[in-house]
């Protein structure tokens, strides 16, 4: 059980259909010169991983394949450092399954 | 476009919001129901096991059409470690019954159909539309909603907030707190794909008999939470989940997780050659009767999973959405019919009425289960397991030991992981929390 699967989440999130509303994310973060606690445990905690340390050691996030679970809402909004929105009606992750 | 004045509003469509859509529709009342989604479930994920009561209360004859994949005849619970299993199988003919008590579904599909049958009883439902606010007037009482349509406002008696765990409209208008951490658990699910005759076979089953597979142990890596694996007609829900806080305490991701769980020599064999097709995540409210909040107020009621009512010891949840959702309905429609205004004082009925249900009664019995398996979440979900799992292939394993010895090693193995006192403290807390 010790293979690190994190490099597959790619091809996992490929399985998905997804409307992106593009130029509009529904979650952004907030400016910060040293990430937090909280924004650095969404690395690892969110399920699609959007989230990914830059060059800078800055947090930043895609939203492109994200499952809008809420995961980084619980963890990162109460301490200001996401800003979090479903996407507009009829965009997102669509599921055929669920 | 929408004209802007019904007699309910419902936000969401999914298991919460169709019943109290269905039920107030069909009581004649003018009902608009809004979702995010492009279609009722396609945002929605599920294990996903139907109880067949709870929906037969809103639509009698649902067997006829609705999306059905398996009705179960077996139920397994597995205690895992690494490379063995402990199994408990209940199995019974009884379940091929005339009407089955429960089956598994597909969430996106089910949802789909349960709209169609809110539309049927006359309700207007608008999807593609995410509700961005509530509307209130000067005494701050909530009169109608606002979308992202860029219509305005649109006015109701009363909105009935079906948003599910994670609704950002009730908490943002600081009629509930947002989900903690440690109050909701994240599950990480795949579809996978095999021939309808290739599940039958692994899981010795017949026709449209379903089995369930319910998962504790080392799977989970120390923190609290489960997996499990459901059949469908040509697929296999599997899944594990565990509290947000102990993701955020351990490092741990949701997708290895996920793929330790595959790996398991006990899941691979059942999920071999399969073709994955849907990767989700989803939360779930786990925080149980403590973290109820406020059901009502002023020209407002919250319903379903949007208000914690979820049962994460028996995995219930729609089954409790679906209720609250009719029971709302029933209150309203009541608090209406005596002409009487969607004040907090009248929509009291509603939690008067949750009360004397099962929704609250089971949830005010396991009250304290929650923070029991949150504090010894090592000892249940690795401890425990990895000493039952041993003690059976003593058990089990024949090497010229006498048996008298075996026991004695079983034995001496539980108590020098756990001390007398420890396992004994157990116990009691686990006795005590599940009366
Ligand atoms: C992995 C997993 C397995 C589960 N297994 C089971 C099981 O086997 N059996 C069981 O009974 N329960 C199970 N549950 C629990 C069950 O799914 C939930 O309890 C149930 O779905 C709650 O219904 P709800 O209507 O309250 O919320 P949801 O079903 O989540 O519906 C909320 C709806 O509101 C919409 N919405 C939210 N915000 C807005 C907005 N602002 N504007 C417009 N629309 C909005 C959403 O798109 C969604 O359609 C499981 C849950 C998960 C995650
Ligand atoms: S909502 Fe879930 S999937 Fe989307 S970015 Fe947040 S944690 Fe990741």
């Amino acid at each position: 059980m010790s293979v690190d699967p994190s490099m597959r989440i790619e091809d996992k999130l490929y399985y998905n259909r997804y409307l992106v509303d593009v130029g509009r994310p529904h979650i952004k973060v907030r400016a910060h010169t040293e990430p937090s606690p909280q924004l650095l445990a969404l690395l690892k905690a969110c399920p699609a991983r959007c989230y990914e340390l830059n060059d800078k050691g800055k947090v930043e996030i895609t939203v492109d394949g994200c499952i809008e679970c809420g995961t980084c809402r619980v963890i990162g909004e109460p301490t200001g450092d996401i800003e979090w929105s479903y996407p507009r009606g009829g965009y997102g992750v669509l599921f055929k399954f669920g | 476009m929408i004209e802007d004045r019904f007699d309910a509003i419902v936000v969401g469509a999914g298991m919460a919001g169709n019943a109290a859509a269905l039920t107030m529709a069909k009581r004649g009342m003018k009902v608009l129901q809004l979702e995010r989604g492009e279609y009722s479930g396609s945002k929605n994920v599920q294990g996903a096991i139907l109880y067949a009561d709870m929906l037969e209360k809103l639509i009698p004859d649902f067997r006829e059409d609705a999306p059905l994949e398996r009705h179960l005849v077996e139920q397994r619970f597995w205690m895992m470690d690494d490379r063995s299993h402990v199994g408990l199988h209940y199995c019974s003919d009884e379940f091929n019954e005339q009407r089955p008590n429960r089956y598994t579904i597909i969430r996106a599909q089910f949802d789909r159909w349960f709209s169609s049958k809110v539309r049927e009883a006359g309700a207007t439902v608008l999807c593609e539309t995410t509700v961005t606010g509530l509307a209130r007037d000067a005494n701050g009482k909530v009169v109608g909603v606002h979308t992202d349509r860029g219509d305005g406002e649109v006015h109701a008696d009363i909105v009935v907030l079906a948003e599910g765990v994670n609704g950002l409209l009730g908490t943002r208008a600081g009629l509930r707190e947002r989900p903690k951490p440690d109050k909701v658990a994240l599950a990480v699910k795949e579809m996978h794909f095999l021939p309808r005759e290739t599940i039958e076979a692994r899981f010795n089953l017949e026709g449209d008999e379903g089995v369930v597979i319910e998962a504790a142990g080392t799977i989970s890596r120390g923190m609290t939470g489960m997996g499990f694996i459901y059949a469908n007609k040509e697929c296999i829900s599997l899944g594990i989940g565990c509290l947000v806080a102990d993701f955020q305490r351990t490092g741990e991701t949701p997708y290895g997780l996920l793929d330790g769980f595959k790996r398991h020599p006990s899941v691979a064999r059942l999920i071999k050659g399969s073709e994955v097709k849907e990767y989700s995540a989803h939360l779930i409210p786990e925080g149980g009767y403590k973290a109820i909040p406020q059901l009502y107020g002023e020209g407002w009621i919250v319903v379903g999973d949007a208000a914690q009512l979820n049962n994460a010891i028996h995995r219930e949840g729609s089954n409790l959405a679906m209720t609250s959702g009719r029971i709302a309905a029933e209150a309203i429609a009541q608090v209406r019919s005596r002409r009487a205004p969607m004040s907090a004082e009248n929509l009291a009925l509603y939690k008067k009425m949750l009360d004397d249900s099962f929704v609250i009664k089971d949830l005010k019995k396991y009250k304290d289960m929650p923070r029991l398996m949150h504090t010894n979440s090592q000892n249940f979900f690795v401890t425990y397991p990895q000493l039952v799992s041993r003690a059976m292939q003593n058990f089990v394993r024949v090497d010229g030991t006498p048996r008298t010895e075996k026991e004695k090693v079983t034995l001496k193995s539980f108590v020098n992981a756990r001390s007398w006192i420890g396992l004994f403290g157990d116990a009691v807390r686990f006795a005590r929390a599940w009366r």
